[in-house]
């Protein structure tokens, strides 16, 4: 038998894939079954992998530390988010603000937000964040320039201006 | 709009035209938008799932930007026509595999389509032909804006859009670029080129998208991250490196040329005789016979042909699309059949 793919050389190879239930038999020569492999391979994206991000309580060999937190508003457990890898809506980014914060930097290699906003949003809000994203924007540049003098300076105006946010944020939680 | 009209005609993305067409097949930019605080539908009960389905149908409605639309539940829908819609590249495995509570948006030449309730609630796609992500971006921005008007997104001032995975979170946006690559293949320099743009934090797959090998040489690259740069900036830097790309892709048709002419124009009048004249051809095989004829149009070294006919072709002789074409349902052997007497008529063999 011949390899499916070349038709050249002879099929060593015998691969059984089975996509929505359809099963499919593929008969390959050695160099179109590697090819394959690695093509499997790559099909674990970064989404797969996440589980494995999220998992940073684990110590070598150990298990991990186990997060005892629930998103008030959909009730997922943050043990649910570790095995899956999704969040269950929009709240749970609130109840697991701790942990998410490493892991969306350690995911994207930042974790502040720069780009668009919804067009609905009150105007005070909109200026303040879009201040705060000039600001996030020149540091980026200042440290892409190596100027880190100006990069300090920024950063501190940075930490300033997120200082406040929480404590808006704080004293409207006690209001709730 | 109705289903059935899609199969006769074929998306915008496959005219051939706009900027580099020779190399790059389409612009994609795909942005995932939820309503705050409503359950992501992993986690939504089927109930849930209805009334979120509900509520973005209502929108869409009264969105101009959506007039003559098809929107279709996919529950409604069997198999063959999902298989359909997702080798047009308008939805994903995932959103064929658990169909409750799902839906799907298409405009009439198919620029803009929304998945409702895939891994988020609203995944907008904007796909155009050539190379322009400028533009494709301005109207996904556009869409979601008008959008936005009436639905409140998921949102928050340090972390930008919120998504069901981390891994979108952002800008929760990815722009995307098919490219035809059979120079940088033939010449065994794809994987090179394939291991900078992982270096490089973008991500390489195939004609279909997630999870799909490379096959007929096309490419699709996209961006990974999500957060820390604007939309601006990540289109700027998938452009730089498209650009990059679709010179390295040049460069290798020429060295083609110049180092044995004969050798290249045989295969590619091999593969337009084998194309024009099969009774029984595999998509595997029609696809690689494809990419050949297509480099061939580009190169001038095939004259009568046109570039959006050949495009086309990707397209009609997947399983899904001979099936809806013959109105019935085909076995293997009588798909191999009936694509070759497809590809007969259309190449005038």
């Amino acid at each position: 038998m011949m390899c499916d793919i070349c038709g050249k050389k002879k099929a060593t190879v015998h691969l059984t894939e089975i996509v929505d239930e359809q099963m499919s038999e593929m008969h390959l020569c050695e160099e179109c079954a590697r090819q394959k492999s690695v093509q499997m391979e790559q099909q674990f994206g970064l989404a797969d992998l996440l589980a494995g991000l999220a998992d940073f309580g684990k110590t070598a060999g150990g298990e991990a530390e186990k997060v005892d937190l629930q998103c008030p508003n959909c009730g997922m457990t943050y043990e649910e988010f570790r095995k899956f890898g999704r969040l269950g809506c929009s709240e749970c980014y609130e109840a697991f603000k701790m942990y998410l914060t490493t892991l969306l930097k350690k995911i994207h290699g930042s974790n502040q937000h720069l780009g668009k906003m919804p067009v609905r949003m009150p105007q005070a809000e909109k200026k303040r964040i879009e201040s705060l994203q000039e600001l996030r924007n020149q540091l980026m540049q200042a440290i892409q320039m190596e100027d880190f003098e100006k990069a300090a300076h920024l950063r501190d105006k940075v930490r300033e201006v997120e200082k406040l946010e929480k404590k808006e944020n704080d004293k409207k939680e006690k209001k709730k | 709009m109705e289903f059935n009209d899609f199969v006769h005609s074929t998306g915008q993305w496959l005219m051939g035209t706009g900027t580099n067409a020779n190399i790059v097949m389409s612009s994609r930019i795909r942005l995932a938008r939820n309503l705050v605080k409503k359950p992501f539908p992993n986690k939504a009960r089927k109930k849930d799932l209805v009334d979120i389905m509900g509520m973005i149908q209502d929108t869409i409605a009264q969105n101009d930007y959506f007039k003559n639309s098809l929107f279709v539940k996919i529950s409604e829908l069997d198999n063959v026509d999902k298989q359909f819609l997702i080798e047009r590249h308008l939805m994903s495995h995932e959103h064929a595999a658990n169909p409750e509570g799902k839906a799907l948006v298409v405009s009439k030449e198919e620029v803009l389509s929304v998945m409702i309730n895939e891994e988020d609630h609203m995944r907008i796609q904007v796909l155009k032909s050539g190379f322009d992500l400028d533009e494709t971006w301005k109207i996904a921005d556009t869409i979601d804006d008008s959008l936005a008007q009436k639905l409140d997104f998921a949102y928050s001032g340090s972390w930008g859009y919120l998504t069901a995975c981390p891994t979108n979170t952002g800008t929760a946006m990815r722009g995307s670029v098919m490219l035809h690559l059979p120079a940088l293949v033939m010449t065994k320099q794809i994987s090179k080129v394939l291991n900078a743009i992982s270096k490089l934090n973008f991500a390489s797959r195939g004609f279909y998208g997630e999870g799909t090998q490379a096959s007929g040489n096309f490419y699709q690259i996209s961006n990974q991250v999500s957060m820390g740069h604007s939309e601006q900036d990540v289109i700027q830097n998938i452009r730089g490196l498209i650009c990059q790309v679709i010179e390295q892709e040049e460069q290798a048709r020429q060295a083609l040329i110049l180092q044995n002419r004969p050798v290249l124009e045989d295969k590619i009048f091999r593969s337009y005789g084998v194309l024009k004249n099969a009774h029984i051809i595999s998509s595997q095989e029609t696809v690689e016979l494809l990419s050949m004829v297509r480099v061939g149009i580009d190169l001038n070294i095939i004259k009568n042909v046109d570039r959006h006919a050949i495009n086309e072709l990707f397209l009609m002789i997947q399983p899904a699309h001979l099936q809806k074409l013959d109105g019935k349902k085909l076995s293997s052997a009588e798909r191999d059949t009936k694509r070759a007497s497809l590809i007969r008529e259309k190449l005038g063999g």
